[in-house]
């Protein structure tokens, strides 16, 4: 089973690396969210960095919904998703490796991309660890989540919308909780609580997301 | 134990004959506790020494917000029931409990903004109460609108059941996490129900609306599924017969 | 009872309120090769996809070796295989790389294996291709070469195989099913095409029928 897991990674991997531009759009969809809203609400630098938190994590949730919604497409569409349902291994492993390439490939770029956005937004470089943490703790989360959504709009003509819909209000708590780390971090309070919230809420989502997202595509490919 | 009632509720059309013997009954009990609970609550309990008589909207404003979230666990178990049991009678209570649900998210977002204005001065305020009540009515948003975009029929329930069961573990963190947030950034706001000591005058007639509408939402459910099972069933001849009973004409 | 290998009982599916099979009592024995055949829409590749375990009947029960499939759905996965329409090819990937992902996931196979399964099917000097620059037909060999791994599970689920296939290929894929079910195998398949060689133990499902 391990095997399997491991193996599911590499080929996502190569699958990844052979469309190189697939990696690039969600960090240039981050980047330019970040950049309107400074143009929307005008450069003054309090302001700025008074939004900041909210700013970046809006904008982070944001390119990983939006990279989501192909995470189980081209999948459906080939077939490899029959493969997998028929296959004697535990479905719940399957994708949560596929998640995990998901993670690695879009939310980890975005992870190590923000410090440079939150910077320009004016956030202070000391607290850039604490950014750096929330975004760690809480962008697999968002991935574990709207696989569950991809899993059950995989099968629809036009998911995408429907896909933000079902998403988006899951996606509450974890806005509310790494957007509050950061402010918290700016008015120099203690973090580590809501960190450890956050990382309890991600072995919530590990545990639990993947027989959900295993169920749905069982119903999305049984259709 | 002895499970075949369990079994017999999955038969569409035992469930469609004692529905029927017991909707009569609902609908009495519906009309009796709201008729009784408007009056008492709307003409014969005190005003509000802090409030005057606005508070009176909270007749309506609470036993709604209380339905919208009963409704939506109340999906959650008939999710369970229909992906555990596969049990037909639990997708079709599902699928059509979602609208009402959504119904009563909806009245209750609209008679907390009407409560508002001479509360809070403002017909929305970001309070926690009022914001978790929004995000659920995007959740009900959800499951209707997955529920409608899947063409399959038992492919659209078993996804809703799917979004259902998802949501609803995920409603007590979205309420916490409501909460603290709302505390985080308005300290110390004042909440609309949460009140020292209601006098027994005012929280009866509460308790009596509270229980109408859930008889309500009872009588609705079971009207809407009543309907879906005919529908669906269609094709069968104890159909072919009902429905010839009740239009009178052969088909 | 126990060379029953699968068997449906009552079989009923249903789709969007149209029932395309009811009442379907199967039996598949060790051996046995069954062609499901029937017009369009008849319900061919539902049945299909129910007995592979995609589907959930409407009513009705598989058995696998004589239990409910509930409860073996890992053993029978263990032994049966699924190419359906489209068979889990990745373009981006080559066809070694392919074959190698999908035979992992049910039991492995070396590399030896997958390159003379790859030259079984004529695709020798394709191996280190991206799959997306082969031809229809050829990509469909490239799923077909599962069926020529020496780890093959016993029976085989296959949707309109012959599809995109040009003569030869039909020819030969026809031979090497027959050739698995003289050795004990099974296979269930579609197609609208005559077969030309059949094993011993052939017989023909015709759906859409029984409804009209």
């Amino acid at each position: 089973m391990n095997r399997v897991f491991f193996l599911l990674l590499v080929r996502e991997a190569r699958l990844m690396f052979r469309r190189p531009g697939e990696l690039v759009n969600p960090l240039v969809f981050f980047a330019i969210v970040i950049c309107l809203f400074p143009l929307a609400v005008g450069p003054e630098t309090q302001l700025l960095r008074t939004l900041s938190p909210g700013l970046v994590w809006v904008a982070a949730l944001l390119a990983v919904l939006l990279s989501l919604d192909g995470l189980f497409r081209s999948d459906f569409e080939d077939g490899s998703l029959e493969q997998w349902v028929v296959s004697p291994h535990p479905l719940g492993v399957l994708v949560l490796a596929k998640v995990l390439a998901h993670w690695l490939f879009s939310g980890l770029p975005l992870v190590l991309l923000s410090p440079v956005l939150a910077l320009m937004l004016g956030l202070p470089a000391d607290r850039i660890p604490v950014l750096l943490a929330s975004l760690l703790l809480g962008t697999p989360i968002l991935s574990l989540l709207g696989a569950v959504g991809a899993a059950l709009t995989v099968g629809l003509k036009r998911g995408g919308i429907l896909l933000t819909l079902l998403i988006l209000p899951l996606y509450i708590p974890v806005l509310i909780l790494g957007s509050g780390v950061l402010q918290a971090a700016l008015q120099g309070l203690p973090t580590a609580g809501y960190l450890l919230w956050m990382g309890s809420m991600l072995t919530l989502a590990i545990t639990l997301t993947p027989l959900a997202i295993a169920a749905g595509i069982k119903i999305s490919v049984g259709e | 134990m002895n499970w075949t009632w369990f079994h017999r509720l999955g038969s569409p059309k035992w469930f469609y004959g004692i529905s029927g013997r017991w909707l009569p009954l609902l609908i009495a009990a519906t009309v009796l506790l709201v008729c009784a609970g408007l009056v008492w609550g709307l003409a014969i309990a005190p005003a509000d020494y802090q409030q005057g008589n606005s508070f009176r909207i909270m007749y309506i404003h609470v036993p709604a917000s209380f339905l919208a979230q009963s409704i939506y666990i109340s999906m959650a178990i008939c999710g369970v029931v229909g992906l555990v049991w596969k049990m037909k009678i639990a997708d079709v209570a599902l699928q059509q409990s979602a609208p009402i649900g959504a119904w009563m998210a909806f009245v209750s977002l609209l008679t907390g903004a009407i409560w508002g204005k001479p509360t809070w001065g403002a017909y929305w305020v970001w309070d926690a109460r009022l914001t978790a009540m929004l995000i659920l009515l995007f959740l009900y948003f959800g499951v209707i609108a997955l529920g409608q975009a899947i063409s399959n029929r038992d492919s659209a329930a078993r996804a809703c059941a799917v979004l259902a069961v998802v949501g609803v573990i995920n409603i007590p963190i979205i309420k916490y996490s409501v909460e603290w947030w709302n505390t985080l950034h308005q300290p110390a706001s004042f909440t609309l129900t949460e009140k020292p000591a209601m006098p027994a005058s005012m929280w009866v007639p509460l308790l009596l609306m509270v229980l109408g509408f859930y008889c309500f939402y009872t009588v609705v459910l079971l009207m809407r599924m009543r309907l879906e099972i005919l529908r669906r069933e269609s094709r069968t001849s104890w159909v072919r017969a009902e429905v010839t009973r009740l239009t009178g004409r052969k088909k | 009872m126990t060379d029953v290998f699968l068997q449906t009982r009552g079989l009923t599916c249903e789709r969007d309120w149209r029932v395309l099979f009811s009442e379907l009592d199967l039996q598949l024995r060790r051996g046995q090769m069954l062609q499901v055949s029937g017009p369009n829409g008849s319900g061919k590749t539902s049945l299909l996809r129910l007995l592979a375990g995609l589907m959930q009947p409407t009513e009705g029960e598989i058995l696998y070796q004589g239990t409910p499939l509930g409860r073996q759905r890992h053993e029978l996965a263990r032994h049966s295989l699924w190419i359906g329409h489209a068979a889990g090819i990745k373009g981006l990937l080559t066809p070694e790389e392919n074959l190698a992902w999908l035979t992992a996931l049910q039991y492995g196979a070396s590399t030896d294996a997958i390159a003379q399964a790859l030259e079984a099917v004529g695709l020798k000097g394709f191996e280190d291709v991206p799959c997306h620059t082969l031809s229809a037909g050829q990509q469909r060999r490239v799923g077909l070469a599962r069926l020529h791994l020496p780890q093959a599970p016993a029976l085989w689920i296959l949707d309109e195989p012959f599809t995109a296939l040009d003569k030869k290929a039909v020819a030969q894929l026809e031979g090497h099913l027959a050739a698995h079910c003289e050795r004990g195998g099974m296979v269930i398949f579609t197609t609208h095409h005559e077969l030309q060689q059949r094993p011993a133990n052939f017989f023909e499902l015709e759906l859409g029928q029984q409804s009209a």
